[in-house]
């Protein structure tokens, strides 16, 4: 680990590599946080936010949020928003799992009343939303059922049972984007996803079971405004994104924007990852009505799984999931590119914001938040480590000096090949119950690799979150159960 | 012949060399590594089950992603493991082409030790080039 020479300090918690920093920047990289997690933060972020520099049509600056890390073409926690006339769209700016995104709601019950039955929550969780390597779920659909999921998304999960009308509300986008077209996307992404609707993945995807302890409620107005109203209350927050299908549209998508980028549009790029096409190029609109059908596939993923985890809930306890008040409180991607409008030198800008590992953060009063939020907020999911916490926080006014775009989560400090080398997955799994963490997994040296240790602190992050003015804590969430991929 | 995970780098992914003899050995070793990334058992993985694969790219590093990919496909599609057994690479046409005899059979949760899901391999650093004993692959997958 290692800071640059030419970083230059402009605050506590923001940083500037210059232009003159790399050959062809065209506007400066700013990255977040505060010293020691500037310290903590690998080279090759550096050198990757100032290759997103050099995109054509980025405005105002290349930014990397406080959990970033170096990720492929684009640092994770990355943000880069492109003029739509004369800017690129990068399916390396967005990630190859095109709306991985948390999830999270409520319970009406304490932890005194789950403590009892968290095992075997956990334990039917893991039977009931697959995770692994090939797993499959239980939505069987043809082809012609499963272009309308990726053309509608999480609307038809709930036109097909599979939720409540107020989910999707609740939901980015209401859990449908507008404009995917099914007809874009490839026989192969069709049949990588067909069969994978409900399932989390692997990696770092996980399901956890938390508590908010009253001593973690940072400001008691917002949380009851998003649901958390008693105290040691449980909730449920998941990770996960639009599986083989999303990825197989961005591997697609690269190799088209590889033989066109030069040849037919001039473009030049620092790493291949970073292919790109103009935003209104027929290319570049391939794409981004493709990943929309990403998009609406994760959103429809994470529908099916909430169903699952309400059925678990409800035969638990005995009752229904509306008498056990399991209510979502917001479903947000961090994986995306979207069209939004944000004001730039005191002029409003139609601009492509691609955030990759990165949190839209919309303050209050923002076009796209649902009613019951419009004066408060966007609520913002933050998924730590399963050994430490997760956030819940809130969008902010000052948000706009990164488009409203904030952390993801903790952000990685160490490989997963060093992380499995350090941990044994059985051994941690038994220091976590010794702990009060019950882990269930479909990979023990995928456990070892998702330690605690192999991660920021989440604490750090969100405090460096905070300071920076990309949006405030709400609640502090700590884990108790998880499923891991 | 063989592949070695490299802990230094792809703080969030996994990054690994492959070597081969000949390009031939580098595209079955750098095939195996990523099954390998997904099952700690390689050699659990049993004949059951055969696929041929067919692709062409003017970019030899770029036959082999593709390669790669077929193999995370039929991982998703199929729920199939496959071990490329048989390559065959020509360049004719300004292209290169390949045909490739892959073998394996389905995921078995009881025997195939799982580690983590493959989601793509990624062009970032991607790396084909010989050296003094033959060939090294230098891939990165995005997890």
């Amino acid at each position: 680990m290692a800071v640059v020479h030419a970083l230059q300090r402009i605050s506590d918690t923001v940083w500037e590599l210059p232009v003159t920093y790399k050959a062809g920047m065209k506007v400066p990289a700013r990255i977040f946080g505060t010293e020691k997690l500037i310290q903590e933060m690998d080279e090759a972020v550096y050198d990757q936010i100032s290759n997103v520099a050099t995109l054509p049509g980025i405005t105002r600056y290349a930014m990397c949020m406080p959990d970033g890390h170096s990720g492929y073409g684009f640092p994770i926690g990355g943000v880069a928003a492109m003029d739509v006339k004369t800017g690129v769209i990068s399916p390396g700016g967005i990630g190859f799992d095109i709306n991985c995104g948390m999830r999270l709601l409520t319970t009406n019950l304490t932890w005194e009343e789950v403590k009892p039955h968290l095992n075997e929550l956990v334990d039917r969780l893991y039977q009931r939303v697959p995770a692994g390597v090939g797993s499959t779920g239980f939505l069987k659909l043809n082809t012609a059922e499963f272009r309308t999921v990726l053309e509608e998304g999480a609307r038809w999960c709930v036109r097909n049972g599979y939720g409540w009308e107020e989910d999707l509300e609740l939901t980015e986008e209401s859990g449908c984007i507008p404009g995917a077209d099914a007809s874009k996307v490839s026989q192969q992404a069709i049949s990588r996803g067909i069969n994978q609707i409900g399932t989390l993945g692997s990696g770092n995807h996980y399901l956890e079971i938390q508590v908010v302890r009253p001593e973690n409620v940072f400001d008691k107005k917002v949380a009851e405004a998003f649901g958390i109203t008693i105290p040691n209350q449980v909730v449920v927050m998941f990770h996960c994104g639009s599986r083989g299908f999303g990825h197989q549209v961005a591997s697609d998508n690269l190799m088209i924007f590889l033989m066109v980028m030069e040849n037919k549009y001039g473009i030049k790029i620092l790493d291949r990852e970073l292919a790109s096409a103009p935003f209104e190029s027929p290319e570049g609109q391939h794409y981004f009505s493709g990943m929309k059908c990403g998009l609406n596939m994760s959103f429809a993923n994470r529908q099916v799984i909430l169903h699952r985890i309400r059925e678990v809930f409800s035969q638990v306890f005995g009752c229904s999931a509306e008498d056990l008040g399991m209510h979502m409180v917001y479903d947000v991607a961090h994986n995306t590119a979207k069209l939004e409008r944000h004001r730039v030198d005191g002029e409003e800008r139609a601009l492509l914001v691609h955030r990759k590992g990165s949190t839209r953060a919309f303050g209050p009063g923002l076009p796209g938040l649902p009613a019951r939020y419009k004066d408060i907020g966007q609520p913002v999911i933050i998924g730590g480590s399963m050994e430490t916490g997760s956030y819940l926080l809130v969008g902010i006014p000052e948000g706009a000096q990164t488009f409203y775009s904030t952390s993801h989560g903790s952000g990685r400090t160490m490989s997963r090949t060093r992380a499995r080398k350090l941990w044994h997955g059985q051994t941690l799994q038994r220091e976590m119950e010794s702990r009060g963490i019950y882990v269930r997994t479909a990979s023990w040296p995928g456990l070892a690799e998702e330690a605690g240790g192999a991660y920021k602190s989440i604490d750090e992050v969100v405090e460096a979150t905070e300071k920076a003015g990309l949006s405030r804590r709400v609640v502090r969430f700590t884990p108790v159960g998880n499923v891991k991929g | 012949m063989g592949h070695r995970f490299i802990e230094e780098e792809a703080t969030a992914d996994i990054a690994f060399e492959a070597d081969g003899k000949d390009i031939h050995e580098v595209f079955r070793s750098a095939s195996d590594a990523v099954i390998n990334v997904m099952i700690d058992n390689l050699e659990e993985v049993q004949s059951r089950e055969s696929r041929v694969i067919q692709l062409s790219n003017e970019a030899l590093d770029l036959l082999l992603l593709e390669l790669l990919q077929m193999l995370v496909y039929y991982k998703d599609a199929e729920q199939l493991l496959l071990r490329v057994k048989d390559v065959e690479i020509e360049k004719f046409n300004k292209e290169w082409h390949l045909r490739a005899m892959a073998e394996g059979e389905h995921i078995d949760r009881e025997r195939h030790h799982q580690h983590v899901d493959v989601k793509a391999v990624t062009l970032h650093d991607l790396r084909l080039e010989q050296t003094d004993g033959g060939w090294r692959a230098h891939v990165v997958l995005d997890i």
